[in-house]
């Protein structure tokens, strides 16, 4: 019987022996290098602890969409470096998307010049490495642009310079009223949504959504201007002379170059990978499916709008979650000029100055790790969602 | 009503002529204005003189819209770029952006650039200096490996390309063993040359390497590993063993997560706390692990996708001919699979190869990190634009033509009709 159970006949033993090698083969390697890390430390007379977050930083950041200054703490330079990765992630993937798609239709349009064109953009933007065109937007192009006092002027509100580009400040008063009022409309337009499906599949009944649904996203907000007390006036930058040659404009909000440069670059090459998830999308839906709605009498703006695009989007959407992915951690490049990212912030200068690898670097690629795992559980329970239900 | 009639077979004859006309008037003016600064619509005020070449070429466009006219030639340039009033103005639009931009472009890259001289001062023209990129050239392809030495690089490359190419006619019993030579015994004879320290070579610290024999060092070797590295993963990830299962996974999922330039920080940073003390790991070393695991982990996914799309049918009848699990793997289905998915693996290739610049992060410094060092030296200072078109277009065209590779070997091994 134990000579049975233990042989190399025995199906489960036969399982068990190379499960147990690996993972006695992974314990083995953790073990050293956790050993040899505690041994090292120990003679650098490090404790490993996360005790330093809440220590006082004493470094700058150029860049901070919250308040900070070297009094504040490492956890707080975190945050800003999050944040600014954040901001920089949700620019890039808001012109990706745009010049993305825009580039993905001409790609099928029956133009062969705009054709040849949106693909040549693909081809050239999508083979020249990513950090290259980071660097030849800031150090070539941005570099090239003039100083302050001949900057180029967008109706005298605005400035691009080679210290960055100067925009009007918003300056809100009662914002939170605004911001209540847009979450209002928001949630009206939910149930007016829902309110319309449930006319139009009980009672076929058709009520346009669409047109009521922009009404009240411009009305209720407008309703707070008029009668709320909500004002908004702008900042304009005014060139400022600071010495004899020296100037730079005082007001408004300055965009640093870094951010324009990095946004350029991670815009313009995750915007050819979505190109062509639109182009395959588009071209998945078979030729049939819009025969069929035209037989049906659907006019031309339905069936794009009720055939040919849900089914696009289910083909089109997943890839491009994880082109945003990508350029999300692709900002992580913003450490190559600068620009004050997470990794910078963070890996870079808060490593240099503590000298906690081990802490800092896991928080780092921990906070990253998060992202990509929640958006993949995102994915796929919009995945099961959008699946087609096959009965 | 119709004050001139809609263009159609009648009127051809009249019609035709003067639209070309227009077009070509609108396009000859747009031609002068790039090409020789000439405004041919002056005595025109100067808001009109701005757009008309747009309507001129709007309205022979229109005027030249005649369906099926029977004229070979008319009908194509119809059908392809003149479709409707929309698609007219967009051609308009693409045309005039084209001939605007080539003079500027031509200027900054041929007529106004200098290609003679050997320092920054020799650079009088407004276009580029390539004099930089000459002057350059050595370091940009052999970073600060020493001059005397380069030989061996061009060597170890030349032995390469001749292999491939040896490889390309012999027959396919000689082929079999030249590339298990190229896989399993070139690369170490190749970087032993490159580094030396024994048969009379110099030593070269690995440090000293540098440029784009460097990005082809790196990615080369990343290559050759994270492809079997990646296959097993993928391997281990469909395993029906759940200790070997979740640690697949894990392990993905852990790389893929996070960008390259945390791995590489943590291989500079971070790793060597884990080493007993004392310990030294080269640093290209260390950054080849780094990349070659990252890459990997992507590879196993696209590898991954392939074994998934295998019908069930292939792996029954394979263990129906009593093959166990790695004869079965190795036989049947890892060749179908690998096969499915080339265009997924030439792309992981692709962006490991773009990936390599990531390098200077630990300070090494292959093609782009060496631009970065040219263009900071003070008496080569804003020559930025040259170098990283430089680069870019270095980049592109090893980019280009392996997609282009990869595109060819999919089409040849289709064994789909």
């Amino acid at each position: 019987m134990i000579f049975k159970k233990f042989s190399i006949e025995n199906k489960k033993a036969r399982d068990l022996i190379p499960q147990a090698i690996t993972v006695l083969a992974l314990l083995s390697v953790i073990i050293y290098f956790a050993t040899n890390a505690q041994i090292n430390m120990g003679n650098r007379g490090i404790s490993f602890g996360f005790g330093f977050l809440n220590q006082e930083a004493s470094f700058d950041i150029t860049f901070s969409m919250i308040e900070y200054d070297g009094s504040h703490s490492y956890g707080r330079a975190f945050l800003v470096g999050l944040l600014n990765t954040i901001l920089v992630s949700a620019i890039g993937i808001f012109f990706a998307t745009i010049t993305g798609v825009i580039v993905g239709i001409s790609r099928l349009s029956d133009n062969y010049l705009i054709a040849k064109v949106a693909e040549w953009y693909v081809e050239i933007f999508r083979n020249i490495p990513l950090i290259l065109q980071i660097f030849f937007w800031y150090f070539a192009a941005l570099r090239a642009l003039p100083l302050p006092e001949n900057g180029i002027s967008f109706y005298d509100i605005s400035f691009l310079t080679i210290k960055g580009w100067y925009i009007p400040k918003f300056i809100w008063t009662n914002f939170n009223i605004f911001l209540l009022s847009i979450i209002a409309a928001v949630i009206a337009i939910y149930f007016i949504n829902s309110y319309a499906t449930k006319q139009r599949e009980q009672f076929g009944k058709q009520i346009p959504a669409t047109i009521i649904s922009l009404a009240t996203l411009i009305l209720i907000p407008l309703i707070t201007f008029l009668f709320l007390g909500v004002s908004l006036t702008f900042e304009y930058p005014v060139l400022k002379q600071l010495s004899p040659t020296v100037f730079t404009y005082a007001g408004g909000v300055s965009i640093i170059p870094e951010l324009i440069a990095l946004a350029l670059a991670l815009s313009m090459y995750t915007a050819t990978f979505i190109a062509e998830n639109v182009r395959a999308g588009i071209l998945g839906v078979g030729k049939g499916q819009k025969e069929a709605a035209a037989s049906i009498g659907l006019n031309k703006n339905q069936i794009l709008k009720l055939v040919v695009m849900p089914q696009a989007l289910r083909i089109i959407i997943p890839p491009t979650t994880n082109q945003y992915l990508n350029l999300t951690k692709n900002s992580s490049l913003a450490a190559a000029i600068a620009y004050p990212d997470i990794v910078l912030v963070f890996a870079g200068t808060a490593l240099m100055q503590t000298g906690r690898a081990i802490e800092i670097i896991s928080i780092t690629m921990l906070t990253y790790l998060t992202l990509s795992i929640s958006i993949s559980i995102f994915m796929n329970w919009y995945n099961k969602k959008m699946a087609i239900k096959e009965k | 009503m119709n004050l001139i009639a809609k263009p159609s077979k009648e009127n051809i004859k009249t019609y035709v002529p003067t639209g070309l006309f227009l077009v070509s008037l609108s396009l000859l003016d747009v031609f002068a204005n790039a090409f020789f600064n000439l405004n041919l619509m002056e005595f025109l005020p100067s808001q009109l003189s701005y757009f008309l070449p747009l309507i001129l070429g709007f309205i022979g466009f229109y005027l030249i819209r005649i369906e099926f006219s029977g004229v070979r030639y008319l009908d194509i340039l119809n059908k392809n770029i003149n479709s409707n009033n929309f698609n007219a103005l967009l051609t308009l639009f693409t045309i005039f952006i084209i001939i605007k931009s080539i003079p500027p472009m031509l200027d900054w890259f041929i007529l106004e650039a200098n290609f003679v001289g050997n320092s920054k001062d020799d650079c009088t023209g407004d276009g580029a200096c390539w004099v930089f990129i000459k002057v350059w050239f050595n370091r940009f392809m052999y970073g600060l490996y020493p001059d005397a030495e380069q030989w061996r690089i061009n060597t170890a490359f030349l032995i390469l390309f001749a292999i491939v190419g040896i490889s390309f006619f012999a027959s396919e019993k000689l082929k079999k063993y030249f590339i298990l030579f190229l896989i399993f015994v070139f690369p170490f004879l190749g970087i032993k040359l490159i580094s030396g320290g024994s048969f009379g070579l110099e030593y070269v610290e690995s440090a000293a390497w540098g440029g784009l024999s460097l990005t082809f060092i790196i990615s080369a070797f990343a290559i050759l590993f994270c492809f079997p590295i990646g296959v097993i993963l993928a391997l281990g990830r469909r395993s029906s063993l759940p200790a070997i299962k979740y640690i697949s996974i894990g392990f993905i999922e852990l790389w893929r997560g996070v960008p390259l330039i945390t791995v590489l920080f943590m291989s500079a940073v971070m790793f060597p706390m884990f080493l007993p003390d004392g310990t030294f790991i080269d640093k290209l070393i260390r950054v080849l692990i780094a990349i070659t695991l990252f890459e990997a982990a992507y590879m196993a996914e696209v590898v991954r996708g392939g074994l998934q799309a295998l019908p069930k049918g292939q792996y029954e009848a394979a263990k129906s001919l009593g093959m166990g699990y790695w004869r079965m793997n190795a036989l049947i289905i890892l060749p179908q699979a690998l096969k499915l998915v080339i265009p997924g693996i030439a792309n992981t290739l692709l962006a490991l190869v773009k990936d390599t610049p990531l390098i200077f992060v630990v300070g090494l410094m292959e093609l782009a990190g060496m631009i970065g060092l040219a263009k900071t030296n003070p008496k080569w200072l804003g020559m930025a634009m040259e170098g990283y078109v430089f680069a870019g277009l270095v980049f592109w065209v090893i980019c280009y033509a392996m997609s282009r590779y990869s595109q060819n070997l999919e089409k040849k091994l289709s064994t789909e009709r």
